[in-house]
């Protein structure tokens, strides 16, 4: 079969579920829609399976090296002779590896779904929105343009908008979706800034035509071009880098994702740990060539990932609420992604690190969104989300127990789980091109496997909790998922990526080394026993700790007051010095300017007016007056 | 009769002019202020048959004018009382100063 | 195709609704007239696309051309290009959606819908008119309807803000007048003056003259689009106005103004446009971003949407300033996008109004609850506002972006990034609102029992909507359409230019 006979149905069939259950949904499909959503995606899953096997089996390679097919192409706006947004398809091994991880994981979050969401009020409205969200996201991976990007970019922050605030009438979740959509708007304007400078400079939107531009002919005039002593190239990149920053919640534009958790926790595992937050990895891995040609924009990009992954490592320690643990879990992975991508160099064995941040992006959506149903069937089962009301829970969930331990050994880097093999290729790129990286995100590591344990002891050890929950783990719809998805948290691993994705197309051998190996899973085992010593039985361990560190658990804690910074900008200066006086100067001094012109009218002819005071004498007088001023001048003065 | 000199009998009605000029521009009341135009109305017919009299006695001119004026002096009066009368309806009053509102 | 029926339809609607007694027949006849305006508007457009296909190139089709008054050399002549036809589509959706959300207009509803059709014959008139004289005329007959809208079915402070409109919208046809007259006696066409626009075009006129009259066209037609600082009628002439007025004034009223600067002042005094785009954009820059922050401190739904109409406004002069092919196109679409999406959004305000008697955003909340299509409406028209891709309001304003950033300086890529840098600030205050009034829990108890919308709203906003998807999600159909139109405009620029 060739690709454009059914390459498109992959994003259109989630968008017909849209329109379908969207428009229809809450009156004729109330009980149906997640069978129609989720049979819709089956198809959808089913066709981009296929379409990875016919890629990396039958007819991806040309000689040795994987290429770029366009399978589908149209022009949608055009702007001049080259500049246009055309939608198309492309295939090339990270969007065909990209079709499969959100395709299948968004498959599982729906069957999960069925069950979880069951019995809620809008539930139609739930499918609609996710099958919206996967048809963005597809669309998203499979951009040819630059611009089409920008343009599913924007219907993913959507997707991801009505779903957090999927509970609207709790006021907490109101915040974090209107949260979550401006603060990665602010960073989509770095995007579109970025995709403005590229295209003027690289003249073309279409992402293939912009890279053979600017690697060739336009290199020149790019580079020259500056702005503050900084290339245009570099801004370009590094405007672009905001972007996607912004979506995949680095810092430090990462505040929206840790309150994004007011979602439906299926949502959560779709949305804010799987695709959507990789977007970003995605993007600058996508424009890769682009990067690898300036070095400071993708020292940028390291720098800001490595941060973002020990930050968020440190502030996953103290938190409470498991979701919130998962969440900044899921931001210091995708650091991971990112730093690994920003040590990268391209082509041939340089190109290690963008293998391993592919790999690795790979591995996380399968083990994370597995933590986020896990911890969904917690929250289902205890109705809180605070650590506090846990505890013992692995008498009465013993598959959830099992698969969340699954896919914590495959976060925390322990072979042959998953996780270990992408986070050991990742370290061994760093260690290769930067040792100071390669410490901190050793370090990081060890963390990682610390907090997830300190979650995995807290919930399913410990105290006794009480429960007088009467159901279970819930229904076969929710086991499912969980039981494939830990399947794959311990096999995916073992695929050799590097065959089918490196930075040119060429196939890279795998670097597994044992030896070097035993660093990273020391830290990882020192991390787990740690937790389990402070974790596994009720004691005040744990309290002691944090008493012993103070001020600096704390802040970790606070999440280093970030958030507070953010409100002070936007609250104090943004609204206090800008809109408020914006505001008061239209009221006051434009419309003042307005009805000052207009009063001053008015007081004139008010001052006019009274000379016409209705009293007949008094005309009489004008008139006669006038007469006999008339006459004077006649008579006397007119000579 | 003829040795009444013009000046005289213009010395009247100028002065009748004036005493219904003030009467116009001072009195409150409607009908004095009707009243005081009837006078200013008369003097012009004096000055009319006068002029007519001494400066072209063989033509009648002037007093058609006179008769003509005190024609429509006397529809200007009903008229003008037929006013005093509505405004005193509505306003139990017939002061001049009650009529201001009418500029509205 | 005889273009005169966009008139005469109208016409005779209006006359048959002064004739017929009651609300029920009143309405009645006002919608199967604005059905035939729509009906009509497609059939043009078809016929239109038609020519088009057959290789007709001319600049405008369907030309009409009468004697009015032969002294002056007036003349009502008539015709259409691919812009017109756009600004035609968008008035006639507004003018249907307008009608139907008057459905149960209680109050002198004769008058009303005669005043509405009324408004929408001198739109009509005003888009399709190529005589500068009857283009002025067209433009008057649209602007007197609105007082009377305002003042007698208005809410608020309406005398006040009716008189504002008025008088401003007033100033602003004496500048055009000003302008039309001063290119009037500086055009010779066989010894005599002439208001025909296509002759204009085809004269040199003056560089002197133009940059004497430029001023007073673009300023007079700027006050109808919200230019900075003449915009303050915007906020208290919409929020008076009943819901269809509103809609009218912010669909149709406001793109008058866009037309007019981009026909008559850009297209003949084209030297002129260059010599006073730096102008233009500082304007056009500051009212995008001052709008945008404006509008977030507003409290009140009509406010809020009045606000962010100047913000909107203000990507259509950018792009008329900018005086590149792409940026003008993009202009031309944000005016049918504008129109349409904040028809949508004024409807949707209305609507709620009619049911909670209130527009303060903190006295509504958890609307959603209680009537889950208006609400969906109104995220909708938010979507659309803040430029949501798949909605109209995104092509139109990247292709503003685009079209600007081809200039390759300094000063024009910062006012490119001052309008860009106003679609954050638009996502914070649609989604103020929308959090505020929509979601989160209800407010207010009596809202319980409110009920959803009736069919002639659910029809109106879907009509609306249906446009605003359709250039949202084919908009080439769009570009396609005003692209020859816009190009002779560019032609004539670029020309006159060495």
């Amino acid at each position: 079969m060739n690709y454009s006979s059914y390459i498109a149905l992959i994003p259109l069939l989630p968008l017909a579920g849209f329109i379908l259950l969207g428009i229809f949904g809450r009156k004729y499909f109330k009980s149906s829609s997640g069978i129609i959503g989720t049979g819709l995606l089956l198809v959808s899953t089913v066709l981009s399976l296929y379409t990875a096997y016919k890629y990396f089996f039958v007819d991806g390679k040309a000689g040795d090296t994987y290429q770029t097919i366009t399978a589908l192409k149209f022009t949608w706006l055009s702007f001049s002779e080259n500049v246009s947004i055309d939608m198309g398809i492309i295939l090339d091994p990270i969007s065909v590896m990209m079709l499969v991880v959100v395709t299948f994981v968004s498959l599982m979050v729906h069957v999960f779904s069925l069950g979880y969401m069951k019995g809620e009020e809008r539930f139609a409205t739930y499918y609609a929105f996710l099958s919206l969200f996967t048809f963005s996201m597809l669309g998203l991976v499979v951009s040819s343009n630059l611009f089409q990007v920008y343009i599913f970019w924007e219907l993913v922050g959507v997707s991801s908008y009505l779903l957090i605030g999927y509970y609207y009438d709790k006021p907490s979740a109101v915040a974090a979706s209107k949260k979550a959509f401006v603060v990665t708007r602010f960073a989509d304007l770095g995007f579109l800034i970025g995709i403005l400078i590229l295209a003027f400079y690289g003249k073309s939107l279409d992402i293939k035509t912009l890279m053979e531009n600017l690697q060739s002919s336009e290199l020149a005039a790019i580079s020259a071009a500056s702005f503050v002593g900084i290339s245009a190239l570099t801004w370009g990149l590094t405007l672009i880098f905001i972007g996607g920053a912004g979506k995949s919640a680095m810092f430090p534009l990462h505040i929206w994702l840790p309150d994004a958790m007011e979602g439906p926790t299926p949502v959560s595992a779709l949305i804010h740990a799987a695709t959507m937050v990789v977007a970003g990895v995605y993007l600058v891995a996508r424009l890769f060539p682009l990067f690898a040609l300036t070095h400071a924009a993708l020292s940028i990009v390291t720098f800001v990932g490595i941060v973002s992954a020990f930050l968020a490592a440190i502030i996953a320690c103290t938190q409470t609420d498991i979701k919130r643990v998962l969440a900044y879990s899921t931001m210091s992975q995708i650091g991971y992604m990112m730093f690994a991508l920003g040590i990268s160099g391209y082509g041939g064995e340089s190109g290690l690190g963008y293998t391993a941040s592919m790999f690795h992006l790979f591995t996380h959506a399968f083990f994370k969104s597995l933590l986020f149903l896990g911890a969904g069937v917690v929250i289902h089962f205890i109705h809180s989300n605070e650590i506090k009301d846990m505890g013992g829970l692995r008498k009465y969930l013993p598959i959830t127990n099992l698969s969340f331990l699954i896919a914590c050994f495959a976060i925390a880097g322990i072979p042959p789980f998953a996780g270990f093999f992408s986070k050991e290729e990742i370290l061994l790129a760093s260690y290769h091109s930067n040792k100071m990286v390669f410490a901190v995100a050793l370090l990081t590591s060890g963390l990682t496997a610390f907090y997830m344990f300190r979650l995995y002891f807290s919930i399913f050890w410990n105290k006794n909790t009480v429960v007088n929950s009467h159901h279970g783990e819930g229904p076969v719809s929710m086991k499912l998922p969980l039981v494939i998805l830990a399947f794959c948290s311990i096999f995916a691993g073992l695929i050799p990526f590097g065959e089918f994705v490196s930075s040119d197309g060429k196939a890279l051998d795998s670097h597994f080394d044992p030896l070097f190996s035993i660093a990273p899973v020391l830290f990882g085992v020192v991390g787990i026993l740690l937790a389990m010593w402070m974790y596994k039985k009720e004691s005040n361990k744990p309290k002691q700790i944090s008493n012993s560190l103070g001020g600096l658990y704390k802040v970790a804690y606070k999440k280093f007051y970030i958030d507070e910074i953010y409100v002070f900008i936007t609250k104090k200066i943004i609204f206090n010095l800008i809109g408020r006086p914006a505001a008061w100067i239209d009221k006051n001094i434009v419309d003042g300017l307005m009805n000052g012109i207009a009063n001053t009218t008015a007081a004139v002819s008010n001052w006019i007016k009274g000379v016409q005071s209705g009293k007949v004498q008094s005309y009489a007088i004008y008139f006669f007056g006038g007469i006999v001023a008339l006459a004077i001048v006649f008579l006397y003065l007119w000579k | 009769m003829a040795d009444i000199p013009i000046s005289h009998i213009l010395f009247v009605s100028t002065a009748l002019f004036f005493i219904g000029m003030y009467g116009l521009f001072t009195r409150r009341n409607m009908i004095t202020v009707l009243m005081s135009i009837e006078i200013i109305l008369n003097s012009v017919n004096i000055n009319f048959v006068v002029f007519n009299k001494y400066l072209y006695p063989d033509r009648l001119d002037g007093i058609f004018f006179t008769i003509f004026i005190i024609t429509i002096a006397a529809a200007e009066a009903a008229v003008a009382i037929a006013i005093i009368i509505n405004l005193y309806r509505s306003h139990r009053s017939i002061d001049v100063e009650s009529a201001e509102e009418m500029k509205y | 195709m005889n273009l005169s029926l966009l008139i005469i339809v109208p016409l005779l609607t209006a006359i048959v609704v002064l004739l017929v007694k009651g609300l029920k027949q009143v309405r009645t006849v006002a919608l199967i007239g604005s059905a035939a305006q729509l009906v009509l508007c497609f059939v043009l457009f078809y016929f239109y696309q038609q020519e088009r296909a057959n290789g007709n190139t001319a600049n405008f089709i369907f030309e009409d051309n009468y004697t009015w008054y032969a002294p002056l050399n007036i003349n009502y002549h008539i015709g259409v290009d691919g812009i017109s036809i756009a600004m035609v589509l968008l008035t006639t959706f507004v003018v249907i959606a307008g009608v139907l959300v008057s459905w149960k207009m209680e109050r002198l509803n004769k008058e009303f819908f005669f005043l509405l059709l009324f408004l929408s014959l001198g739109a009509y008139g005003f888009f399709i008119a190529l005589d500068l004289f009857t283009l002025f005329f067209f433009l008057e007959v649209a602007v007197i309807p609105k007082f009377l809208l305002i003042g007698i079915w208005g809410s608020g402070k309406k005398e006040y803000s009716a008189m504002k409109l008025a008088l401003m919208l007033m100033g602003g046809s004496a500048l055009v007048f000003v302008g039309l007259a001063g290119l009037y006696f500086n055009t010779n066409v066989n010894g005599a003056h002439s208001f025909d626009l296509v002759q204009i075009a085809n004269m040199n006129i003056p560089i002197e003259v133009q940059k004497l009259f430029f001023p007073f066209a673009f300023i007079g037609f700027g006050i109808f689009t919200a230019l900075f600082p003449f915009h303050t009628w915007v906020p208290d002439g919409h929020s008076s106005a009943p819901t269809a007025a509103s809609m009218f004034l912010a669909g149709i009223s406001m793109k008058l103004g866009g037309y007019g600067c981009l026909r008559v002042a850009t297209y003949l005094m084209p030297d002129a446009a260059h010599e006073y785009s730096t102008i233009i954009i500082v304007l056009a820059c500051i009212a995008i971003l001052y709008g945008a922050f404006a509008t977030m401190m507003q409290t009140d739904l009509k406010y809020i949407n009045a606000y962010s109409s100047v913000s909107h406004c203000g990507f259509v002069l950018l792009g008329i300033g900018m005086l590149t092919k792409t940026a003008i196109d993009g202009a031309v679409m944000q005016m049918v996008s504008h129109g349409l999406m904040t028809a949508l959004f004024f409807a949707v305000i209305g609507m709620i109004y009619d049911r909670t008697h209130t527009r303060q955003v903190a006295q509504l909340g958890g609307l959603m609850k209680m009537m889950p299509f208006i609400s969906t409406v109104f995220v909708i028209a938010g979507l659309c506002s803040l430029g949501l891709p798949g909605f109209s309001g995104f092509v139109a304003e990247m292709t503003v972006f685009m079209g600007s950033w081809e200039k390759a300086d300094a000063f024009y890529r910062i006012a490119t990034i001052i309008a860009c840098a106003s679609i954050v600030v638009t996502a914070v205050y649609i989604l103020r609102a929308t959090g505020k009034a929509i979601m989160g829990p209800v407010v207010n108890n009596e809202h319980l029992t409110l009920y959803d919308a009736g069919w002639n709203e659910k029809l109106a906003a879907s009509l609306l909507i249906v446009g605003i998807v359709i250039i949202g999600v084919v908009p080439f159909f769009l570009k396609d359409l005003i692209s020859p139109g816009t190009g002779i405009i560019i032609q004539k620029l670029a020309s006159l230019i060495k």
